[in-house]
């Protein structure tokens, strides 16, 4: 066996592997049960048996660390094939206020804590970063189980986690520079790389979007799943080495994709990017420490509450600009509290580039808080449909 | 007809809504996988929805045939159907037929053509199977049930001269 020949005894790294798959799977079961996003579930489970947890397995296995990092890779590109070019356009026109506004009210006050615990430069980043990014997946989820998708605030809202998944492609890069101890100079020039590749993408999707997609169109479904993949990998791959990130090549080129093809490719994406995104997600968990995370706690709360009613704020102040009124705009803001796999994705990215533990431990703290806090609190602001409330008698 | 207005949400799909005669918002989510929500919005605060009604890409087909189908009856009625050699044919009575202002007696409709009239259509009212000293009015509607021939025997002596 080709795993055994890499890793050794071929019975321990099945069983192993089998093990944190199957648990992953009765999680996930549980978070359905719950009505709960699963990803805080699945880093809490990595916190359980990691360094200092309650039970510790031997994960010698090399094979969940290169999940991992494809899971991060996936997460990018169905991060990118969720958006058509001409949406991410469309969101950038008429959201780019409100999210010049998001990035300010939410990314400083990570990056003011990052000051003040004594983090160095390439830290302070990162967790400017985690506080910024609210969860694109939770906000859905709770979007979708609150029956709002068609609420007036919720175009708002699309709008606003569209425009941070944009800003995290020119993000990303600059803290792929900044931790690999680049000058002021190679950080500009790599962002410049990134924002040209980025925008050059963007016009070629908009304009001759077909060309990859026509490219990639095969009736085989086995065909396309091999042959995105393998792109993404490639481009991945290459944006690593020039140092703009994996990340980035993986979104763009999901970006790339539209028409039928961006639908398929979708669909047959989503089963390997939901494997691979869970056990990132474990793996981030494992390496923390839980009694770092304990003590992370007051300070991940005070951040909570500091970005939570930063995210409120800027989630009604974006809802009224659309003439959304007084109730559409809170919910607009609550439902933005939680952070999620984007903020674990900054925090693994760093952590995978030499960042101290101490980020990775309150990075944790925080998600884990608001990914449970957020959704309870924008299902309460929600008055429990009164009588005579449907406009229509049903 | 309304305006219909279109929302794009990114990831999701398509909003459109349009204000009934009533007042009433009232909107469709049109998702990416061409499933539907038939949206009705909150009195108290109009930014909210409710969904009414969630509908597969096949459900909307015969939802949509269902909410046509006033329309498609009236007009299948207008034309004569042919069933297994029963015809069924609503005939309007010309002024100038010879059984106007004649009884059903007179006509004798039954006995020459083997065609029973089931109802007559006077002035938006109907007269069901009326008797034989019923009278025939030009403008009247005839529903005549019988076999195509008989049908068609009848449908000649109440349209022509």
């Amino acid at each position: 066996m080709i795993v055994a020949a890499a890793y050794g005894d071929p019975a321990l790294v099945l069983l192993e592997l089998g093990g944190v798959v199957f648990g992953l799977a009765i999680i996930a079961r549980l978070a359905d049960r719950i009505g709960f996003s699963p990803i805080p579930l699945y880093l809490f489970a990595g916190l359980m048996f990691g360094e200092g947890g309650v039970v510790r397995p031997d994960f010698t296995n090399d094979f969940i660390t290169l999940s991992a990092e494809i899971g991060v890779v996936l997460l990018l590109l169905t991060l990118g094939i969720e958006y058509t070019a001409s949406e991410l356009r469309d969101s950038l026109r008429s959201g780019f206020w409100s999210g010049a506004l998001d990035l300010v009210v939410n990314a400083t006050p990570g990056a003011v804590a990052g000051i003040a615990l004594g983090f160095g430069a390439a830290e302070t980043l990162a967790l400017a970063g985690v506080t910024y990014t609210s969860s694109s997946g939770i906000a859905a989820k709770v979007l979708r189980d609150l029956d709002r998708l068609g609420n007036r605030e919720t175009p708002t809202v699309l709008t606003l986690l569209v425009v941070e998944d944009l800003a995290m492609a020119m993000y990303l890069p600059v803290m792929a520079i900044v931790f690999t101890g680049g000058t002021a100079g190679t950080a500009a020039a790599s962002v410049a790389i990134a924002l040209s590749v980025l925008a050059f993408v963007l016009v070629v999707a908009l304009r001759h979007g077909s060309v990859l997609s026509r490219m990639l169109a095969t009736r085989s479904n086995e065909s396309l799943l091999l042959s995105l993949v393998g792109l993404t990998l490639l481009v991945a791959g290459v944006a690593q080495w020039v140092n703009i990130s994996a990340a980035i090549g993986a979104f763009l080129v999901g970006i790339a994709l539209s028409g039928s093809v961006q639908q398929r490719a979708a669909k047959l994406i989503e089963p390997l990017r939901d494997l691979f995104a869970a056990l990132f997600f474990l793996f981030f968990g494992l390496q923390i420490d839980p009694s770092k995370l304990v003590s992370a706690l007051p300070v991940a709360t005070a951040l909570v509450v500091i970005t939570g009613l930063g995210k409120v704020f800027v989630g009604a102040f974006a809802a009224k600009r659309n003439g959304v009124g007084r109730p559409g705009q809170i919910r607009a803001g609550t439902v933005l509290i939680a952070r999620g796999e984007f903020s674990i994705v900054v925090a693994g990215l760093a952590a995978a580039s030499g960042a101290s533990p101490e980020l990775g431990s309150l990075a944790a703290a925080y998600v884990l808080l608001s990914a449970a806090a957020g959704p309870i609190i924008t299902r309460f602001v929600e008055p429990a449909a009164g009588p005579g409330s449907p406009a229509v008698p049903l | 007809m309304a305006d219909v207005r279109k929302t794009d949400l990114p990831g999701v799909g398509t909003r459109f809504d349009f204000t009934t005669a009533s007042g009433d918002p009232l909107a469709v989510l049109v998702h990416r996988s061409g499933s539907r929500e038939v949206l009705v919005y909150d009195r108290n605060d109009p930014d909210r929805c409710h969904t009414a009604l969630r509908l597969s890409a096949e459900d909307t087909l015969t939802f949509v045939e269902m909410l046509g189908t006033s329309r498609v009856v009236a007009s299948l009625a207008a034309a004569q159907q042919d069933l297994a050699g029963l015809a069924i044919d609503w005939i309007m009575v010309a002024p100038s037929s010879r059984w106007t202002r004649k009884t059903l007696a007179d006509a004798a409709v039954h006995t020459r053509t083997g065609v029973s009239i089931l109802a007559i259509i006077r002035s938006g009212d109907a007269i069901h199977t009326p008797g034989a000293d019923t009278e025939l009015l030009a403008g009247d509607r005839v529903v005549a049930v019988g076999t195509a021939e008989g049908v068609a025997q009848l449908d000649r002596e109440l349209t022509e001269a």
